[in-house]
């Protein structure tokens, strides 16, 4: 099922939590909305989800205007942060809870849960109540339910963010194969960038209540419409008259066309790369991500002064004229 | 170790000062003949009929004020609306007003020149000295307790859970009887408990509006006043180790069915 949200503006109070934003997501994908907290991301996903109703605009599922539609009649799947398990239910009564309430019979709802749990590698803890699972597993089993009713959509609500890393790492690759098995419309907020580039193939940036790109992850890497969403996306420092991302700066002892002189401060052996701390005339800090090699060639000290130039072969964006 | 220790025996001397030496005297006088006094009392029609009138007015009092605190905390704690500051500080009113001011109040409400009482008594139907009185006094001094108990749990536990069996095509109805309600069930059950013990024991506004008609509109806490008054002590005895032994088999009930599951 597709999803259209269009023009949509909400207030809370006097903050602007949406600001006019419009944005498709076609069906089948796999979108993350991106963006600092307060932008506005979880409100607009709560606003598809029914949980909100914006001020004004509209949300259309699968092209049918959806906007005062109750949630319980929108075929959405919705993980919550912080899991919102039936803390009172068992894992086995929380993942049939969608088709209990749509009153299919019992066997049914026992096949169906038996099948999700496998899927979500939870298969021994039917019998369990939810203070009993960790984090991890409470969030796979809140998936397991959101699913169980085949809705058209599934929204995730930074459904990683209040887990350890290494379990948020395993579920986001979960997430990933599971999509590919499933193909249910998926959309997930998250203010983690690499999380963003990581899972989807769709990502759309949002900061302070207003859409700033929709592209591909690789575009907005590459490509970023906006000093925001550079910055957003990853370390990126001006140089001269434009921005350049680190791994795009290289380094001479002589000077070239448009290159800037700049100061070693500090120079770090990564593995196989070398971060250097540049500082230019004006005082204006960058950080460059060189090849060990290369760093060698050069046969760089600290305090040394060098020339820097930004890699032509990468896109550079236009700066807009320093404030 | 010594300050715990002092700590406790200080908790413990305060309530076996205050709460159980009355208690256990009470219980000493009453059975100090044996059993045979005490038979005589309880199995006396005027006594039977007291407890009869107590059980009927709690009877009535607990599932309204039940159905009324539940719904009164889900308005106070989910929705905006004005005037919540005022309900929230009205439903403590029967904690803060003396009942005997209560009973003044019901029976200036409802005597020949009160709002209620002509139009009342113009359709025959008596309130003052009879059930109805003792009805509403009854559920006025109990108001609070549901909604005092159900309120901070349902603070706390916020409307996600029902969010999310909304998302999962629960309709409010649905989403009332299978998240909210069970997640508060011990609130209301322990709501429910104070709310009873305060229907059986109420005395100050019954007392007022009642009459204390023997046989007729007697309840037992005034039972237990008139035998004093009229030196039947030991009947007295009686009827209020009745009423602490209704109260101690509630608090057991409760102890015994506490919640096991989610605690583990």
């Amino acid at each position: 099922m597709s999803i259209e949200i269009r023009n949509v503006t909400k207030r809370f109070g006097s903050f602007l939590a949406l600001d006019d934003v419009s944005l498709e997501i076609p069906e089948g994908s796999l979108t993350a909305v991106l963006g600092p907290s307060g932008s506005g991301k979880s409100t607009l996903l709560r606003i598809v989800a029914g949980l909100e109703r914006p001020d004004s605009g509209e949300i259309l599922l699968a092209g049918e205007d959806a906007t005062r539609v109750a949630p319980q009649r929108r075929d959405v799947g919705f993980v919550f942060q912080h899991y919102a398990a039936f803390k009172h239910m068992t894992v086995r009564d929380n993942v049939g809870f969608a088709l209990s309430i749509r009153k299919r019979p019992k066997q049914e709802i026992r096949e169906r849960v038996d099948e999700l749990l496998e899927l979500v590698q939870l298969q021994g803890f039917a019998d369990r109540y939810p203070s009993r699972l960790s984090g991890g597993q409470r969030q796979r089993m809140a998936l397991a339910r959101a699913l169980a009713a085949k809705p058209q959509v599934l929204l995730l609500d930074e459904p990683f963010g209040a887990l350890d890393a290494r379990v948020r790492a395993e579920l986001r690759d979960w997430l990933r194969r599971l999509h590919e098995e499933v193909h249910v419309t998926t959309v997930f907020v998250t203010h983690d960038q690499e999380e963003a580039m990581e899972v989807s193939d769709r990502v759309a940036v949002l900061d302070h209540g207003q859409l700033e790109q929709v592209g591909s992850p690789a575009e907005l890497y590459d490509r970023p419409a906006s000093e925001f969403v550079l910055r957003f996306l990853g370390d990126a420092f001006r140089l001269g008259d434009r921005f350049v991302r680190p791994h795009e700066i290289v380094l001479d002892r002589f000077p070239s066309d448009g290159a800037v002189e700049v100061e070693v401060e500090r120079i770090v052996v990564v593995g196989a790369d070398v971060r250097i701390d540049l500082v230019d005339g004006s005082g204006e800090r960058m950080l460059a991500r060189l090849r060990r090699e290369n760093v060698d060639q050069l046969e760089l000290e600290r305090g040394e002064i060098v020339w820097a130039t930004a890699d032509q072969t990468h896109r550079l964006v236009p700066a807009e004229p320093p404030a | 170790m010594p300050r715990r220790l002092a700590l406790r025996a200080v908790a413990l001397g305060y309530l076996v000062v205050i709460l159980l030496a009355p208690l256990a005297m009470i219980f000493y006088r009453t059975f100090e003949h044996g059993l045979e006094p005490v038979w005589q009392t309880l199995s006396n029609h005027n006594t039977i009929h007291a407890f009869q009138v107590t059980l009927i007015a709690t009877a009535i009092a607990v599932p309204l004020n039940t159905v009324f605190g539940v719904l009164c905390a889900l308005a106070i704690v989910r929705r905006r609306f004005r005037g919540k500051g005022l309900l929230n500080a009205f439903i403590d009113l029967p904690l803060a007003v003396s009942p005997v001011v209560v009973g003044l109040s019901l029976f200036l409400l409802y005597d020949r020149t009160g709002w209620f009482g002509p139009w009342l008594q113009g359709h025959g139907i008596q309130v003052l000295f009879a059930m109805p009185a003792i009805v509403l006094a009854t559920i006025f001094v109990s108001v609070p307790f549901v909604a005092r108990e159900v309120i901070p749990t349902l603070r706390e536990l916020g409307n996600e859970q029902e969010q999310a069996a909304a998302t999962l095509g629960a309709t409010r109805w649905q989403r009332f009887w299978r998240i909210t309600l069970p997640s508060i069930r011990w609130a209301v059950i322990y709501g429910v408990i104070l709310t009873t013990a305060r229907c059986l024991g109420e005395y100050g506004a019954v007392a007022v509006v009642s009459g204390r008609i023997e046989g007729k509109t007697e309840t037992a806490t005034t039972l237990i006043d008139d035998m004093i008054q009229n030196f039947q002590n030991g009947g007295a005895y009686a009827v209020a180790v009745v009423l602490c032994l209704i109260a101690i088999v509630v608090l057991v009930l409760m102890t015994l069915t506490k919640p096991r599951e989610e605690t583990a």
